[in-house]
């Protein structure tokens, strides 16, 4: 062994150390505000304004129960529910035909095509708002869950492709191919071969824009005014409620999503590794 | 009835030319082999013929039908891919019946069909199975059986038989011979491996660079290569060469010695014969040997002659020994020449 190749064991002992801590601390950075939502959410409103706090939540539903009832908040829970349904079916719709064509197809301006796809991320939401907003009106838009659902179409998208792309790519063009010689056409091929293979990971997919849209708080707040997504309505009634609604609230807002992340993370994994190709 | 015509069919990607000119008439029943090393244009082919992609120009018939330009599934033809294609999310059973199933064939006619064929194919006990389940040697089975059930006017099969181990592959082209003979289907069959085709085909078609330079018996292509490609790329070990000049009418000088060759104007030839066709003499080629590999059946000697690296295939039971100096008369009948130039065979 070359004088070249040793790490001294110090040196080495204390990156493992840094490593270490760097997890301990994200894990906690992620893990810390989640804990006391759970536990601040199942208490009730004396316990939460109390100090010392109670490690372990009382299980008492008082804050959420209020929080339940607090008026227009089933209304905002639909319209998020409607707009995220939405997001969902457009983003596949547009693109699971993109991620099948950049999987099977050549053609020019394919590498800026992916590119560009990836660039729309890039763009500052902030930037956008207020010419939306004014186009939206413009347009009658203007606070209608579609109009919304648009923008988050947009914001999800680029997911989309990127993952139905890792997916059409995982299939062998030789399966299709095969169904070809068997009878099929180019679009039986796909319904009776492709589609069973993947429709596990295009649920992912359209779990995942789902919950983009579930989860965005600038451009509802900005485009909706009456019908206002739950994400907005917490943003905009909040700052006055007391804490303990707070935390019900973000309660809400966060489980359905961690639930949902969570059962997919198979295929985020696969797609955050295919992307960085 | 089935004789397939291929006209004239050129293949061009991008100003790549992959397939030059290709004529080519199989006949009904025949099990015609597009034998060559890779790149050489014969998967292209097989493609063209199966519709997988579409000839740059050229003409494809299968009887007195123009095929070039219907849908695969359209030309009556069914194929077996290199790597199988067995479809994951179905059972062996509906993979087998999957053709059937599309032309909307009654329930009990494709039970009836996809039993019969895993049987011929020995996997009817694998029908519940998932292609999960099954070892590469099953799911070969499955894709034969998969296009078999079809009944088509022509199977096409693109090395089917490369992906397996060895003595897989042996027991599966014994197999597949009988298979096919017996289902009376005209076959095309992709290969790389020169063993298989001699023992496959009725005819084999040795392509090289996008065309064909010899489609005949495998015996004559063996015996009689019409191109010293052929001639080096059939037989194991190859055919060796040696440069010849003419000493007269008829007759040749290599490495010393003279042998009775074509009357022609060359003034140079070269001369060709088999490892096989060598054995030692009194008289004949002086050969240095290097390498002496006893493989059991027979002995392989490396050696050279004039130079030249010579492999002759001896008796199991000659003795030679590396460093040794022996003397190889080759069998006259079994003498070719080439021309260097033009490669082609000289008569």
């Amino acid at each position: 062994m070359s004088q070249v190749d040793q790490v001294s064991p110090n040196a080495r002992k204390a990156g493992r150390y840094l490593y270490i801590a760097t997890v301990v601390f994200l894990c906690a950075w992620v893990l810390v505000p989640l804990y006391f939502l759970f536990v601040n959410a199942l208490s009730s409103a004396e316990a939460v304004n109390s100090f010392p706090k109670s490690a372990l939540p009382e299980f008492d539903l008082g804050s959420l129960s209020f929080f339940a009832k607090f008026y227009g908040i089933l209304d905002a829970l639909k319209n998020s529910l409607i707009v995220a349904t939405m997001t969902m079916v457009m983003s596949i719709a547009i693109g699971a035909p993109a991620g099948y064509a950049l999987s099977r197809f050549e053609f020019r301006g394919k590498a800026t095509f992916r590119l560009l796809i990836l660039m729309t991320r890039a763009f500052p939401l902030p930037l956008l708002a207020l010419p939306l907003a004014i186009m939206f009106i413009r347009t009658g838009l203007d606070d209608t869950a579609l109009g919304l659902a648009f923008v988050h179409t947009t914001l999800a998208i680029p997911f989309a492709v990127l993952i139905t792309f890792s997916l059409f790519s995982g299939i062998p063009l030789e399966l299709e191919e095969a169904a070809w010689t068997l009878g099929c056409t180019r679009l039986t091929a796909f319904t009776k071969v492709v589609l069973p293979l993947i429709l596990p990971g295009i649920t992912a997919s359209a779990i995942f824009a789902f919950v983009i849209s579930w989860n965005e708080v600038f451009a509802a707040a900005v485009l909706t005014i009456e019908n206002r997504t739950l994400t907005a309505f917490l943003l905009q009634n909040l700052d006055t409620a007391a804490i303990h609604l707070k935390f019900a609230g973000g309660f809400i807002l966060v489980l359905p999503a961690l639930i949902f992340i969570f059962a997919v993370r198979k295929y985020l994994f696969a797609m955050w590794g295919i992307a960085n190709r | 009835m089935a004789e397939i015509q291929i006209k004239n069919v050129e293949k061009w990607f991008g100003s790549y030319q992959a397939l030059k000119s290709i004529d080519l008439t199989i006949s009904d029943q025949e099990f015609m082999v597009l034998l060559g090393a890779s790149g050489c244009g014969k998967t292209t082919l097989l493609r063209i013929i199966a519709g997988l992609e579409t000839a740059s120009q050229g003409e494809v018939w299968i009887n007195d039908r123009r095929i070039d330009h219907l849908a695969p599934k359209d030309r009556g033809i069914a194929m077996v891919f290199q790597n199988y294609a067995v479809f994951p999310h179905l059972t062996v059973f509906e993979n087998i019946g999957f053709g059937l199933r599309m032309q909307r064939r009654p329930n009990h006619e494709v039970k009836a069909r996809v039993e019969r064929n895993a049987e011929l194919m020995h996997i009817e006990q694998l029908l519940g199975r998932y292609s999960g389940e099954l070892s590469g040697g099953q799911r070969q089975r499955v894709a034969v059986a998969r296009a078999l059930a079809m009944e088509p006017d022509v199977i096409l099969m693109d090395e089917p038989l490369s992906n397996l181990d060895a003595l897989l592959r042996l027991e599966m082209r014994a197999e597949l011979k009988g298979v096919l003979a017996e289902s009376k289907t005209t076959a095309i069959y992709v290969t790389h491996d020169q063993v298989e085709a001699m023992s496959l085909a009725d005819r084999i078609s040795v392509m090289h660079q996008g065309r064909i330079i010899q489609a005949a018996d495998p015996l004559s292509v063996y015996r009689n290569p019409a191109e010293r490609f052929v001639g080096s790329f059939i037989g194991n070990p190859p055919m060796n060469f040696l440069p010849a000049t003419a000493e007269g009418a008829g007759k040749w000088r290599v490495a010393g010695q003279s042998y009775a060759g074509p009357k022609t104007e060359h003034t140079a030839l070269d001369f060709a014969i088999r490892p096989e066709d060598l054995h030692p003499s009194a008289t004949g080629l002086t050969a240095g040997v290097k390498v002496v590999e006893p493989l059991g059946a027979h002995v392989l000697v490396t050696c050279a002659i004039d130079g030249q690296m010579f492999r002759a295939v001896l008796d199991s039971d000659t003795e030679v020994t590396p460093g040794e100096t022996i003397t190889l008369q080759p069998n006259a009948d079994r003498i070719r020449w080439f021309d260097p130039q033009s490669q082609v065979l000289v008569r």
